[in-house]
């Protein structure tokens, strides 16, 4: 499974109050939490975001409330891949639970600029910068975490695996 | 290589004789809890699993508290949502406006979480109680969907930072106090993915009010947990409050620890973490400016207690709070709203001039009961000042002690008790 877009970058700390402050909490209707996606950090980024692109962060993404809407929001924006230097936990596990590819790479995090096209091969941690004509590698899961993934997030896997029928 | 005390609790629960940090494990769950905000998208989840009922209904906890009172219509209807699937579940633990609280404030209260206990919640500051000496960590809402009907999660098994703590506080000074120093000093990614073990002689001196506040802002040095050892203390507690067994596990004298830090609570002072980050922290006797505010928030999940309130009560009594202050008091839950009733409390806030608001989270995360316009500063005892977290992306929250808020309401700028 590969990935390609244009990137937002972030800083150090994205919280998920802004990446979906809690006055729009009050649903849980993802295409209504998508429209206010990262509104109190970026104004323009739902109307700027296409299909496919990558959020980029330094350390920390995703800090604070434990909120899914918060990768509920970014997934249906149409972001394709976050990657960050580090994620927080509950945002990480939140991810992989729905099914939005998170990668960590301080790598190309160090390196990666707005506005650059971006490729990631997610069977391989490979990500291209193709706008820079260089490339970095991101994280492997560990094996279990994979299993999670390839199953199509938390719940396909617990029904196969757990609640079989 | 011995294990942690979170480590021995997992490996428990996983039906392990021993775990490692870094270890992938399926553990058991003693108590799965959500709110108005979380469960409704775990219910969602829930209707897509191969099954029809929660894996215990006893063991399962649904807490109208971040927008109940319902704050509008969309809020009344994932209110609504939530009672519908506890009544459907026949959920034992659901509890409904007039008996709720802020969540983490009831569960320990009711005697839903005693010491040994593995928990998971649908909001990250389930970290709260490991001030019992349970396992207790925040997850989002399809991992607590998976553990309704299974009872389980999978966990990372983390290492730890531990603190050793020695003597006692000074006067105006307390455990909010304390976990802020630690987060100015880490930084809020400075236990990402780890515990955070409470040891020493000083815990002794920690009030169970204490080590709930402590607890519960683990998160916000980005840890998975924080846990504090049973002591007498815990015990009382838990005697007080629950009839269930609860299991005793201590950290092995060969534990590995990523970090260990010495910190005599006597070397503490208030703290205030000032804008938008929790590790933005300054005593309050380094502020040389004077910083006006419009406002100040006593209560909470992590100092929405009778004792926090008994410390604001104590400061307030007979004076009036500052000419253009607004002053919110949100006891917790409904038993402590009564305690603080009949200490003669609630009447010493109002005729200072505050005003006591039923239990809710409301301002907490810019939900509703107090948020702030443009430009305004807010003093409060809660655990976030993220940007726009109470309201305006261009308003202000200090985050600080029941004693520092107090004081600020009295004088109408951040101050410490000392300044009265």
């Amino acid at each position: 499974m590969k990935a390609k877009g244009k990137v937002f970058r972030y800083g150090d700390n994205v919280d998920t109050d802004v990446i979906i402050p809690a006055r729009y909490l009050n649903t849980s209707d993802p295409m209504e939490l998508a429209k206010y996606c990262m509104c109190d950090i970026d104004q323009d980024f739902v109307k700027q975001v296409q299909e496919g692109d990558i959020i980029v962060a330094d350390a920390n993404f995703g800090c604070g409330s434990s909120r899914e809407h918060a990768p509920l929001a970014i997934k249906t924006a149409g972001v394709s891949c976050v990657i960050a230097a580090s994620f927080a936990r509950i945002f990480y596990r939140n991810s992989i639970n729905i099914g939005l590819p998170i990668l960590e790479s301080p790598e190309a995090v160090a390196n990666i600029e707005a506005g650059d096209e971006v490729e990631v091969d997610f069977d391989t941690g490979a990500i291209t910068n193709v706008t820079k004509g260089q490339s970095y590698q991101g994280q492997a899961f560990p094996p279990f975490m994979q299993e999670i993934i390839s199953a199509g997030g938390l719940v396909p896997y617990i029904n196969e695996n757990l609640l079989e029928k | 290589m011995g294990m942690t005390m979170t480590q021995k609790i997992l490996a428990a629960h996983a039906g392990c004789d021993s775990v490692k940090a870094g270890d992938l494990i399926m553990a058991d769950l003693d108590m799965v809890l959500g709110n108005d905000i979380t469960a409704p998208v775990a219910i969602d989840v829930f209707k897509k699993l191969n099954t029809e009922s929660v894996f215990d209904k006893d063991k399962v906890a649904l807490v109208p508290d971040h927008f109940a009172p319902n704050k509008d219509i969309k809020a009344a209807e994932q209110c609504k949502k939530m009672r519908l699937f506890a009544h459907d579940k026949d959920v034992t633990n659901y509890f409904e406006v007039g008996e709720m609280g802020v969540e983490h404030a009831l569960l320990p209260e009711k005697g839903l979480v005693v010491a040994g206990d593995a928990v998971i919640g649908a909001d990250s500051h389930t970290c709260t109680y490991g001030a019992l000496g349970a396992f207790s960590t925040g997850v989002g809402s399809t991992d607590m969907a998976v553990a309704m009907a299974t009872g389980k999660a999978w966990f990372k098994v983390p290492s730890a930072l531990k603190f050793n703590l020695s003597g006692a506080f000074r006067k105006g000074v307390s455990g909010k106090d304390l976990i802020l120093h630690i987060i100015g000093m880490i930084g809020v990614d400075g236990a990402l993915y780890k515990s955070m073990e409470f040891t020493g002689e000083g815990i002794a001196n920690l009030t169970i009010d204490d080590r709930f506040t402590i607890a519960n802002m683990a998160i916000e040095a980005g840890g998975k947990n924080g846990i504090f050892p049973v002591d007498a203390v815990t015990e009382e507690y838990l005697k007080a409050h629950s009839d269930r067994p609860y299991k005793v596990y201590t950290a092995d004298a060969d534990a590995d620890y990523d970090e260990v830090y010495e910190i005599n609570l006597a070397d503490i002072k208030p703290t205030v973490a000032f804008p938008h980050l929790p590790e933005n922290t300054k005593t309050v006797d380094e502020i040389t400016e004077p910083i006006t505010i419009d406002q100040v928030v006593i209560g909470s999940c992590t100092n929405g207690r009778f004792s926090d309130f008994k410390k604001a009560a104590d400061i307030m009594r007979g004076k009036k709070v500052a000419k253009g202050v607004r002053v919110l008091i949100i006891p917790a839950t409904q038993k402590i709203y009564l305690d603080c009733m009949e200490a003669g409390y609630l009447r010493e806030f109002v005729e200072a001039g505050a005003t006591v608001s039923a239990p809710t989270c409301g301002p907490c995360l810019g939900g509703h009961m107090g948020i702030l316009a443009a430009g305004e500063r807010c003093v409060s005892t809660t655990n976030r000042n993220f940007v726009g977290r109470m309201g305006h992306v261009d308003s202000e929250v200090y985050l600080a002690s029941p004693e520092v808020a107090a004081a600020s309401a009295l004088l109408g700028r951040i101050a410490s008790v000392d300044e009265l």
